[in-house]
């Protein structure tokens, strides 16, 4: 007799084959938040009515979005003799042509596509292979396997490309301290930005015999520049579903959270799809896949709170309160949600893990460099040539990822400024370009991977409007529990502005550097804590463009209209 | 307060008791269903903060107190459609300052609120998220990116049913 599992992979054998080995053509539209600015929606339609209007065999669906951002919207189209080509900022009014050339008459636009894949390599004229691409042939996709390639939506066609065999070979095979150890072995590090080795952080919450435990999922990302997270669970939640479930096995947890800010419309539905869709399979729910491990999960949204994505306020705010940091201890493995043994991991970290149990520790451990195994998923915006999604081995430099990933500076002269890691972490100047990406190159350097997003400046750009961006983030976004947190920014805030707008004194920066030291010392979470980063790091790297400002010189670039910046005027009473 | 206006917050409390009791999912607490009203209607009322703290068994000073730390929650009426500009230093860098400027003018107003035909809500927002297509504006939720100043504030002026 079949077991339950094996039955699912059959249907997702017969699906997936039905997708690409039948008569149809398969015209994929790259979704996604991205996909969804540049326009994929008017572009899905206009390629289903094509098909309609023109009476080919073709299916048309909307897919993951490769992460190649700047070719958005983006479509692709597989014949059934496998070849498949890839066109790029496609117009809604190009559907029609495309569909009847293409499809219909078998003559790929070879002048509107930028790639091909499979097939035997005839019809496609010049067009490069997908692969042979650097921003392709760079990536190591293993958090990101599935994206351009499947409907996240369907769980069948996840499962058809080894999705949660994982977790099978995790309930059926291995007891959950083998999980545990398996992970640790792999060296794996949370992706949130502390990178601590998630393995012994799973250990901390594992050997507890208390009846209800909780594993958290942390999406909340609110960093500007960073939007993998959400990218993995709008283009591949059943990845991290299957991971937070194996999390769940390992650490003997009954509960799952994924924690999702309100209001980002496609993580959340991806999200709770992908919940539902695996309650409906078995895979979560009473005895997963007829073991005897049950496990549930749901999907908790916050309000705007950038604070609510610090662990011990994220609780708070999945408990339904303001969300502002705890002290601890009580560590969260001791006492975290609703006081319950808790562990929290971010959405990178947990989409890892099924293909960590699938391939082994090895596997894993060997990619990337000796203290940072894996991949880091980067994600490229600002003056760069081509913005998108990038899941790269640690131990690229910056220098490779923007030029050759990133294809250099998009407008201007030269890349200036980086911001890597998330608002609470550093500048880096180009002194800094050849650091290898890795937790403790990066973090030497004066920045951090952080959440993975690095916004690219270029020389135009002026290091203190930049700052002052910054920190008016920072300063919005405290949460106000901690005073020197919430006057600090304010604080810092009104230097810069006094900086942009010429009415700085040479004071300003003895200023500036008591007050960060104040909270560094005195703030109760990261917000506070990391805030005076940015201002250390532009002083290691643009010293003299800073202190230019301070004399009264407005440095390179100029600021936008009077120097005073347009900022939200409402703020947490 | 008069009959007529009586009736009408006796008919919207009726409409958040509705929405209150149809949330789905299995943890329910002050801020899902803060949420959940905003989600419906679109800002919270008195009547959501009074309905909220009586279905969850809490006071309406905790109601407030979560009510009032979260930014997306807003107390009065928005205007028909709801466009936010992003102002994170991604988009910062790509100009959205410059949109703002634009968006201002085309709205009539200076700052975050409604325009003064009430068609259209400015909120800036901190990071829409599609970072790589930056500069990005919302109506909606629904996201747009690539902005100018001048696409933008054609956008707005449409939105309000001027013609561009």
């Amino acid at each position: 007799m079949s077991t339950p599992f094996e039955d699912l992979q059959a249907r997702a054998a017969k699906r997936w084959s039905e997708l690409t080995e039948g008569e149809s053509a398969w015209i994929r539209v790259g979704g996604g938040t991205s996909g969804q600015a540049a326009g994929a929606d008017a572009v899905l339609e206009a390629f289903k009515s094509s098909v309609e209007s023109t009476g080919v065999n073709a299916n048309v669906s909307m897919v993951s979005a490769m992460g190649l951002m700047y070719l958005e919207p983006q479509v692709d189209i597989l014949m059934p003799n496998g070849a498949r080509v890839y066109y790029g900022n496609v117009e809604p009014e190009e559907a029609k042509a495309i569909v009847e050339q293409h499809v219909k008459e078998g003559k790929p636009l070879t002048e509107r596509a930028f790639a091909y894949s499979g097939g035997d390599g005839t019809g496609v004229g010049n067009l490069p292979e997908l692969q042979s691409m650097p921003m392709v042939s760079l990536q190591q996709r293993i958090a990101t396997r599935n994206f351009g390639d499947t409907d996240p939506h369907d769980l069948l066609q996840y499962v058809a490309n080894g999705g949660y065999t994982a977790l099978n070979r995790a309930l059926t095979e291995m007891t959950p301290a083998e999980i545990v150890d398996e992970v640790k072995a792999a060296g794996l590090r949370g992706r949130g930005g502390a990178a601590f080795p998630a393995g012994v952080k799973w250990s901390f919450l594992a050997p507890s015999d208390a009846p209800v435990k909780y594993v958290l999922c942390n999406c909340e990302e609110g960093d500007p520049g960073a939007f993998n997270d959400k990218g993995i669970i709008e283009n591949d939640p059943h990845t991290l579903v299957e991971g937070l479930i194996i999390n769940g096995y390992a650490t003997r947890s009954t509960h799952g959270y994924i924690f999702i800010r309100t209001g980002h419309e496609l993580p959340i539905e991806s999200a709770r799809k992908a919940i539902a869709a695996a309650y409906e399979a078995g895979l979560l729910g009473k005895n997963i896949l007829g073991t005897d491990f049950s496990f549930d999960m749901e999907v908790s949204l916050t309000g705007d709170s950038y604070v609510a994505g610090e662990e011990t306020a994220l609780m708070e705010a999945i408990e339904g309160k303001r969300s502002t940091p705890r002290f601890k201890p009580p560590f969260p493995a001791a006492a975290g949600l609703w006081q319950k043994p808790t562990n929290i991991n971010n959405v990178k970290t947990l989409a890892y893990v099924p293909e960590i149990v699938r391939n082994g520790s090895d596997w894993f451990k060997s990619i990337g460099t000796e203290t940072t195994s894996g991949t880091a998923i980067v994600c490229l915006s600002g003056h760069i040539t081509y913005p998108g999604m990038y899941e790269v081995p640690m131990g690229m430099t910056i220098r490779e990822v923007l030029e050759k990933v990133g294809g250099g500076v998009s407008v201007g002269e030269r890349i200036k400024v980086l911001q890597a890691g998330g608002p609470l972490n550093g500048l880096l100047g180009e002194d800094a370009f050849d650091t290898m990406i890795d937790f403790d190159a990066m973090s030497a350097a004066g920045a951090s991977i952080g959440s993975g997003g690095i916004i690219v400046g270029n020389e135009t750009v002026n290091v203190v409007d930049l700052l002052r961006s910054l920190i008016a983030f920072n300063q919005f976004e405290s949460c106000g529990k901690c005073f020197p947190c919430r006057l600090g920014n304010t604080h810092m805030l009104e230097i810069l502005d006094r900086m942009c707008q010429n009415k700085a004194k040479s004071a300003d920066l003895a200023l500036l550097e008591r007050v960060g030291t104040s909270m560094k010392a005195g703030s109760l979470c990261g917000h506070g804590q990391l805030g005076f980063n940015p201002i250390a790091s532009a002083l290691k790297y643009f010293g003299d463009e800073i202190k230019s400002c301070l004399a009264g010189e407005i440095a390179p670039g100029g600021v936008f209209g009077d120097g005073t910046m347009i900022l939200p005027t409402r703020t947490r009473p | 307060m008069t009959t007529a206006e009586t009736e009408q917050s006796s008919k919207l409390r009726e409409q958040i008791r509705q929405v209150l009791n149809a949330q789905a999912q299995p943890t329910i607490t002050v801020l899902s269903s803060l949420i959940a009203v905003q989600d419906s209607i679109h800002y919270l009322p008195d009547e959501a903060i009074k309905e909220t703290a009586t279905f969850c068994g809490s006071t309406i000073n905790e109601v407030w107190s979560v009510a009032s730390f979260y930014t997306n929650f807003r107390f009065t009426k928005p205007g028909d459609k709801t466009l936010d500009v992003c102002w994170g230093p991604s988009c910062h860098l790509v100009g959205a300052q410059q949109i703002l400027d634009s968006v201002h003018a085309a709205l009539e107003i200076k700052e975050e609120g409604e325009s003064p035909d009430g068609k259209v809500t400015l909120k800036y927002n901190t990071c829409l998220g599609a970072c790589a297509q930056g500069p990005v504006i919302a109506i909606n939720h629904h996201l747009i990116g690539k902005q100018t100043p001048e696409s933008a504030a054609k956008i707005a002026r449409e939105l309000r049913g001027q013609s561009s």
